[in-house]
């Protein structure tokens, strides 16, 4: 885009800086750093992208969080999806960036090279317009993501059910940004100061999820946009909070964001779905209230009814020394799981964390290959 | 998947579905604009930026947000008591 430049401007960057460094410096001292959790996958990327954590001063650190959906699937979403992928006469549909994450027995790309049917869709939409051209097929799009992806599922949903394509069906693992936070926030073993909050989830929901971060924890919220500058910005925006002794939920990314979001998605989400009892994600277990699925008149569409019942088996499966749990939940820096950069590359991922480029293991590796010695 | 994606509507290809084609980058795809029209028809977008996520246009973003958000960062220079 054409004002691209302005926010990676390196003389603004350069006064940002100076203004962080300098708010730094009015923070009371104390032994731990200041920890400011970047919600969103997307930040961690331009974080280490443009190594914005290596331009704050040492007293205060990005701790990257949960917001990014593929990091959060448990695996047996992934082996449910395989399972349709096998199921003769069906169509498994999946945005690209799930096809790589593991599930117990392997990924839905791995289970195309044996055979099973799984196609990369850009949207629902696209699922959607399968179905209609494959009556014959049963279509089954794997439904992921937060209130971003949320509503373009719930728009083709309607669309199936105005028009009667019974043969489209979503498997949904569709999570809610306010739940994880309040998990981790009510987690006695974390210190996080401030939020960076997604300010594309913020398009959806406006600014509602992230209110009780400031009114029941006394910590500040800026919800940032993607560029170099937004992030510094807001990262100054949350120490002059705390110099001030403030917590309130501003808006960095006010170009785009709004307080109220887009209630158009909201109205087509909330028509479609509606709050699942509980949701398991992966490295925060089962959180209530923190899913949705479909509504009542909406259920013929649900593809888990196409699924044989399964014994659950119970186990958490998995290498024991995987270290996904603590760092999604901000505990432990990628390098210091024992899988990073050995058996767990980008091209042999055992976590989800290093398969979407989003993931704070994948971004740590590929940008921070060079500083490899940095791991104790 | 979850990061929006600027694109131009270059033309309605649907009217009844709210159906776009957009530019982005120059490639150019169809979106759907059911969230971004309150109630008037989908030609007005035409030529207007959108934020778009997975197929669908979320939020309307114009020149003027752009220089209204440069405006914040000329705040910086002013010293605005920080
Ligand atoms: S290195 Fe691999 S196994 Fe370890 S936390 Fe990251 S994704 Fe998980």
């Amino acid at each position: 885009m054409k004002y691209v430049d302005e926010f990676r401007d390196p003389a603004l960057v350069a006064q940002l800086v100076k203004r962080i460094d300098a708010s730094a410096a009015r923070l009371p001292s104390r032994q731990q750093p200041w920890q400011l959790m970047e919600v969103c996958g997307g930040h961690t990327h331009a974080i280490f992208r443009f190594g914005l954590d290596r331009l704050l001063p040492d007293c205060v650190e990005f701790v990257h969080g949960p917001g990014c959906p593929v990091c959060v699937l448990p695996e047996t979403v992934i082996d449910q999806a395989v399972a349709l992928a096998q199921r003769p006469g069906t169509l498994l549909c999946s945005y690209g960036d799930a096809v790589r994450v593991p599930g117990t027995g392997g990924s839905l790309l791995e289970a195309r090279a044996g055979g099973a049917a799984v196609e990369v869709v850009y949207g629902p939409r696209d699922a959607l317009e399968l179905a209609r051209r494959h009556p014959d097929k049963d279509i089954v799009f794997l439904a992921i993501g937060f209130e971003t992806t949320a509503p373009a599922t719930a728009l083709a949903l309607q669309a199936a059910r105005r028009e009667g394509i019974g043969n489209f069906r979503a498997l949904c693992h569709l999570v809610l940004i306010e739940p994880p936070l309040r998990a981790l926030l009510a987690d006695p073993q974390l210190c996080l100061d401030g939020f960076i909050g997604p300010g594309h989830v913020s398009l959806v929901t406006g600014t509602r999820p992230f209110d009780f971060i400031p009114a029941q924890y006394r910590r500040p919220v800026v919800i940032s946009g993607f560029e170099p500058v937004d992030l510094l910005q807001s990262v100054w925006m949350l120490l002059r909070q705390l110099e001030q002794g403030k917590a309130c939920v501003e808006l960095q990314y006010r170009r785009v964001a709004t307080t109220s979001g887009n209630s158009a998605a909201r109205a087509a989400m909330e028509e479609v779905f509606e709050p699942a009892p509980s949701t398991e994600w992966r490295g925060l277990g089962s959180l209530p209230h923190s899913g949705l699925q479909l509504a009542p008149e909406y259920r013929a569409f649900d593809a888990a009814a196409l699924l044989e019942p399964r014994a659950a088996t119970g186990a958490e499966p998995g290498d024991p020394r995987c270290g996904c749990a603590a760092v999604l939940s901000g505990r432990m820096k990628p390098p210091h799981c024992p899988l990073f950069g050995r058996e767990c590359t980008p091209a042999t991922p055992s976590g989800p964390l290093m398969v979407s480029s989003e993931g704070a293991c994948a971004a740590w590796y590929q940008y921070r290959q060079e500083s490899a010695d940095d791991r104790r | 998947m979850c990061l929006a994606v600027p694109a131009q509507v270059l033309s309605i290809s649907d009217p009844s579905r709210a159906l776009a084609l957009a530019d982005s980058g120059g490639v150019q795809r169809e979106i759907e604009l059911s969230c971004v029209i309150a109630d008037g028809p989908p030609e007005t977008l035409i030529g207007a930026w959108v934020l778009v996520h997975v197929g669908v246009a979320l939020a309307q973003i114009s020149e003027q947000e752009a220089l209204a958000s440069l405006a914040l960062w000329a705040e910086l220079d002013d010293g605005d008591g920080a």
